[in-house]
């Protein structure tokens, strides 16, 4: 693939592991940028929302109209959140509530599984074809409804853990702390065909 | 996959969800909170994290005494309070200390000279725990030391409680240096680099390979301002601890946000533009911008005027 032909892929760097993210999608043949500002969304052909604090994003989010234009962004391209990321894009948040962008038909309750001492590593079968799924859990969130039009590829417990929504997707794990590319890969695949469309 | 073995290297599961922890902070800021409003100010300020504590550094350089671990009381009145995570002191070797922290379900426990040390040969061994530890380092040695003995995140110590950046810029600039300089060392060299960084060698190797820790690397002590914080952000830090910086006004003296509308409003503007300034540090157009919002800055104290005997960071080794 030439670089031309890389789908160029925003990763939210407020804060979080953003870094983490950019090596995942170089792995996995897109170009990452570093999306600090709303007005370096423009030109981009999808959106990671990285895992990190929820609480400390939404605070730059509500400013500079950067929450509008995520709501459009996500409208309009494919988007894919971890963790964090996963409660921005949530239709509903719990415990405690808060706001989100509502690009997915889930709710999602924060600290579902517990404190940092609860945190784990899961493997599991999951949809995406090659075999179980490593899922690194990190206080992680715990999806808790779904819609009928989200697709769920993975799940922990019986809870989903990976879904997807048209071009939105979601993770209450982190794929980018895995060596496993399969998640990303999926991804940078949805955001290329939505570029070619 | 979790036995002791594991965990002592990096692929360990346990050490793997240390550092996933860390990682999940990077670009952020922790900050030092002495009572629930502090914690919830820093909260609502963008804080990724609060530090526990019942005095901050510059009250405990006012005060004297011994400084000890927060009471468990408070660590969880601040826990309940807030739904980022929480960060608590335990004394320098002092591993019961550590292990009440980890039983009130701390999430990041912070090794610190800060408080007195209670061991002056023997750091905690920080692989006996599940919850993860960030310890304090001067250079590359000590750093590496520290992540031998299972430290998931380092900070650059700097002087803490001073609102003094000088010692944090020195501390950084030493790790990243010694860091750049392993990266051209022939095979035969690194072994030597070892033993005069009295480090591990795997550790001196990995990072010899990587040009950078195995681990995040924050910066600590004396950041008080959001200028403060944009400079250690481009000296290499991967996010920031302010301690007195937000709470303090005279050395002894925290500001009254509980009672005192005026004072609240001027913690939460330092905290506001610190948390700013640290995402934005390659920006300066933001960070003139919400450097002008600050209303104050706490009084602080050279460091260089700081008697030997007087320094915090000479504390551990």
């Amino acid at each position: 693939m030439t670089e031309q032909q890389r789908p160029r892929i925003g990763v939210l760097a407020i804060q979080g592991d953003y870094s983490a993210h950019a090596e995942a999608l170089r792995e996995s043949g897109a170009e990452p940028v570093e999306v600090r500002k709303p007005e370096q969304l423009a030109g981009l052909d999808g959106l990671i929302l990285p895992g990190g604090e929820s609480t400390t994003m939404l605070k730059f989010l509500e400013k500079r109209h950067f929450f509008d234009r995520l709501v459009e962004f996500s409208a309009s391209k494919p988007v894919f959140g971890t963790c964090a990321g996963a409660i921005l894009l949530a239709r509903e948040v719990r415990n405690p509530p808060q706001r989100s962008l509502a690009a997915l038909d889930a709710v999602v309750e924060r600290n579902a599984y517990g404190r940092q001492i609860d945190s784990s590593i899961v493997t599991a079968e999951t949809e995406l074809p090659g075999g179980p799924l490593e899922m690194v859990f990190i206080r992680a969130p715990r999806i808790v409804d779904t819609g009928a039009d989200v697709e769920i590829l993975a799940r922990r417990d019986g809870s989903p853990s990976l879904i997807k929504q048209g071009m939105v997707m979601a993770a209450t794990f982190h794929p980018e702390l895995s060596h496993d590319r399969r998640v990303h890969r999926l991804f940078v695949e949805t955001v290329a065909a939505a570029t070619k469309n | 996959m979790s036995d002791q073995k594991d965990t002592k290297n990096l692929n360990g599961t346990t050490l793997r969800l240390k550092v996933g922890l860390a990682e999940m902070l990077k670009g952020g800021v922790i900050m030092d909170v002495m009572n629930v409003e502090q914690a919830r100010i820093a909260e609502e300020s963008g804080a990724t994290s609060v530090m526990a504590l019942e005095r901050v550094p510059a009250m405990i350089r006012a005060e004297g005494g011994v400084a000890r671990m927060a009471k468990p009381s408070l660590i969880k009145q601040i826990i309940q309070a807030v739904s980022i995570p929480v960060m608590a002191k335990a004394r320098i070797g002092h591993f019961a200390e550590a292990q009440i922290l980890q039983e009130l379900g701390v999430d990041f426990i912070d090794e610190s000279e800060v408080l007195t040390p209670a061991d002056e040969a023997h750091h905690i061994d920080k692989h006996a725990f599940t919850t993860p530890f960030v310890c304090g380092a001067r250079n590359l040695g000590e750093a590496l030391r520290r992540i031998a003995e299972g430290a998931a995140m380092i900070r650059t110590k700097g002087e803490a409680g001073t609102g003094d950046v000088v010692h944090a810029v020195q501390h950084m600039r030493q790790i990243t240096s010694e860091m750049r300089a392993l990266t051209v060392l022939s095979e035969q060299e690194l072994y030597k680099a070892a033993k005069d960084h009295q480090a591990p060698y795997e550790l001196i190797r990995m990072v010899a390979q990587t040009g950078k820790l195995p681990v995040p690397n924050f910066s600590a002590g004396g950041i008080a301002t959001p200028a403060d914080a944009a400079l250690m952000m481009q000296l290499g830090a991967e996010a920031i601890f302010v301690g007195s910086g937000i709470f303090m006004k005279e050395r002894a003296t925290p500001l009254d946000v509980e009672n005192d509308p005026r004072e609240r409003e001027e913690a939460v503007s330092r905290a506001k533009a610190i948390v700013q300034a640290t995402t934005h540090f390659n920006d300066p157009k933001i960070l003139a911008e919400v450097s002008e919002q600050v209303t104050g800055t706490m009084k602080g104290l050279a460091a260089a005027a700081l008697e030997e005997s007087q320094l915090l960071q000479t504390r551990g080794w």
